[in-house]
């Protein structure tokens, strides 16, 4: 399971601290999706990871205003609304993240001068703005899927946290977050297991900073999360 | 994105539906549709399912200097949002009044019935109260918006939770959640909105109406009432003029479903208690089903089938013989086959009648007899492309005449293209229009 190693970053199975004790290969939490919930969109997908969780609706491939038409391709929106309060700058960055990560994977140029609108609604956080971002990226896939937009790999987004010791903890608790001394964000296709997005926050060597895109338990992991 | 419009026929529709007393789902006039509610794991937050419209409500809280005005009172505010996912229409510029109307009619549902005490909101009078926030997003809209979201409003303010404060001379103390439990709001009664919507100038009502009958229907009336028979708002819109005991009707409906709702989530919030306490599961992680289908299903109906046999058997009697049919395709050139001779226009005389008929009359008359002959072997192209042989004008109303498909069969095969051809029984040219073809 933790054959191919480049650092000496170890994956540390999870005991403790409010949730199950969880073995060392497919350490995440406990996580469960449901899909074409709602009525009115074309597509949509509720995921739950852990505490947090998230519902996308997808509209599309739809009329898109002039002013927004790409000539080429669809034009790809991603609205994220909190649940509290008015949308700020960091569902904005998050927003940019996420649409970065969808128009690398959506087949845009079969559908030109038409829009793709993935919007987002944060049903429950737990606090950890980095769980919020993979659970965002999870659902619009999963609701991308729903509504058959045409896709060229599923994508999926993972967080892992790195401690004061160097050792990495995957899909960690807010309480773990807050410990740690950086916390990163991934999505990654399911095609060619290559990165699509990385968002980081915090203090990390670049050895180690590549250990979890290498890392075999965290492709796999991942992995686990589609069906 | 626009609004996709109702088809006239819908629209008849629906509304002869509604003279005859049947809703499309097979409700009766006065029914509700299933109400679900469920919780988060975090206090304040609940998900209403009214049918298939969805509202999320979240309540949170804050320490804040009061208004001037109020010093001894906390501050509630209300903030209804129509989602984006919700319809299609909803766009953030486009929908202020509706989300205007909907916004002021919770107010005034919510604050003005005074249902929650604001007077124990306050910590130090005219320094700290506390600032209740309700947040609602409309996750689905199929009709009836104000119901379900007054519902979540409501359903989310009894199960909040705010941290507890003491009070000790000047020392205020604020405790986290974990040194100690926090407070339920105080609330004095739960007022929920009933909706009546009125068809025919009055005529008929429906109560719980869902989008496509908010669609066709003439006004609205909104009664916001609690279990104890008390009206906390009336709002009556869309123009149509109510006469006083249609009013008083409605409001003794509301009265009897307020009491059913109330029901509901007194027994909703009751479980949800009984489950955190004894350290059982919650969340909307326990709401979601496990390992069951869930999307694409339809709830059972019950059909009466007992004069089936005999409506089956008059149609039957009534109907006339089908007529033969002929199985042997006539093979008239590699690739060009047609089986059967078609049949006679019967969309009536089209000189006489209007342009736009016209149009559509002629065209699906030529696709009704070409698709006899097509065949994927070769590509079937616009008359009007530069490859066909020229024929007909590219007037846009021209009579056109049509060939007869055993004169040039040669023709056929050595063109690229080939040409449409249409084997009318009587040599009648058939109108046709350029941009019709342009669209094949």
């Amino acid at each position: 399971m933790e054959e191919e190693m480049h650092t000496d970053a170890k994956i540390r199975a999870e005991t403790g601290t409010g949730s199950s004790p969880r073995g060392p290969g497919c350490s995440l939490r406990h996580f469960a999706c449901e899909q074409n919930l709602l009525s009115r969109p074309d597509g949509s997908a509720s995921f739950l990871q852990g505490d947090t969780s998230v519902l996308a609706g997808v509209y599309g491939p739809s009329e898109v205003k002039v002013s927004k038409e790409i000539f080429n391709k669809a034009t790809l929106e991603v609205i994220l609304r909190p649940k509290i309060g008015l949308p700020g700058v960091a569902e904005k960055s998050r927003e940019r993240l996420i649409r970065n990560t969808c128009e690398a994977v959506v087949l845009g140029t079969l559908h030109p001068r038409t829009s793709i609108t993935v919007v987002l609604q944060v049903v429950s956080d737990a606090g950890s703005g980095a769980q919020l971002l993979a659970c965002c990226l999870n659902a619009a896939c999963m609701a991308l899927v729903d509504a058959g937009v045409p896709m060229r790999a599923l994508f999926c987004g993972v967080t892992c946290a790195l401690d004061s010791d160097g050792t990495l903890v995957l899909d960690p608790t807010s309480k773990q977050e807050k410990e740690a001394r950086a916390v990163l964000t991934f999505a990654l296709d399911n095609v060619e297991r290559k990165l699509l997005m990385s968002s980081t926050k915090g203090l990390f060597s670049d050895a180690e900073g590549s250990a979890p895109s290498t890392n075999q338990s965290l492709p796999r992991s991942s992995s686990s999360a589609w069906l | 994105m626009k609004e996709t419009p109702l088809s006239n026929c819908e629209r008849r529709f629906l509304l002869r539906a509604i003279e005859e007393k049947k809703r499309l789902d097979g409700r009766q006039t006065y029914d509700y549709r299933n109400i679900r509610i469920s919780f988060g794991t975090d206090y304040g937050c609940c998900i209403v399912e009214l049918g298939k419209t969805r509202v999320l409500g979240q309540v949170s809280c804050e320490l804040v200097a009061p208004k001037l005005n109020r010093a001894t009172e906390g501050i509630l505010f209300f903030n209804l949002e129509l989602s984006q996912m919700a319809a299609p229409a909803f766009e953030p510029g486009r929908q202020s009044d509706l989300l205007v109307k909907l916004n002021r009619l919770l107010e005034r549902c919510l604050r003005n019935s005074k249902c929650i005490d604001t007077e124990s909101l306050c910590v130090v009078a005219g320094e700290k109260v506390w600032q209740i926030r309700v947040d609602l997003h409309l996750l689905n809209h199929d009709g009836n918006i104000i119901d379900a979201a007054s519902i979540a409003a409501i359903v989310a303010l009894c199960h909040f939770r705010r941290p507890d404060v003491s009070v000790q001379g000047d020392e205020v103390t604020l405790y986290t959640p974990e040194e100690r439990d926090p407070v339920p709001l105080s609330i004095h009664h739960m007022p929920i909105c009933v909706s009546f919507a009125f068809f025919q100038q009055g005529t008929y009502l429906l109560v719980d109406p869902n989008e496509r009958e908010e669609r066709v229907m003439d006004g609205l009336l909104v009664i916001a009432m609690n279990k104890h028979r008390e009206i906390c708002t009336i709002q009556s819109s869309g123009g149509i003029m109510l006469l006083k005991d249609q009013v008083l009707r409605c409001s003794k409906i509301a009265g009897v479903k307020v009491a059913e709702i109330t029901e509901l989530i007194q027994k909703a919030l009751e479980n949800d208690q009984k489950v955190r306490k004894e350290g059982g599961k919650f969340g909307f992680a326990e709401s979601i089903a496990n390992q069951r289908i869930t999307a694409f299903k339809m709830e059972k109906a019950t059909i009466d089938t007992s004069d089936v046999e005999e409506k089956a058997e008059e149609i039957i009697a009534e109907a006339e013989p089908p007529s033969e049919v002929v199985s042997k395709p006539v093979l008239w050139t590699p690739g060009t086959a047609q089986i059967g001779e078609g049949v006679e226009n019967s969309w009536g005389d089209l000189e006489d009648s209007e342009k736009e008929d016209d149009d559509e009359g002629g065209s699906d008359e030529a696709i009704i007899l070409d698709s006899v002959k097509m065949d994927t072997g070769i590509e079937v192209s616009d008359i009007g492309s530069q490859d066909a042989p020229i024929i007909l004008s590219d007037s846009e109303e021209e009579e056109m005449i049509i060939l007869e498909p055993d004169k040039n069969p040669k023709k056929i095969r050595t063109q690229t293209t080939s040409v449409k051809q249409e084997k009318a029984p009587n040599k009648k040219p058939v109108k046709r229009r350029k941009k019709k073809r342009a669209a094949n």
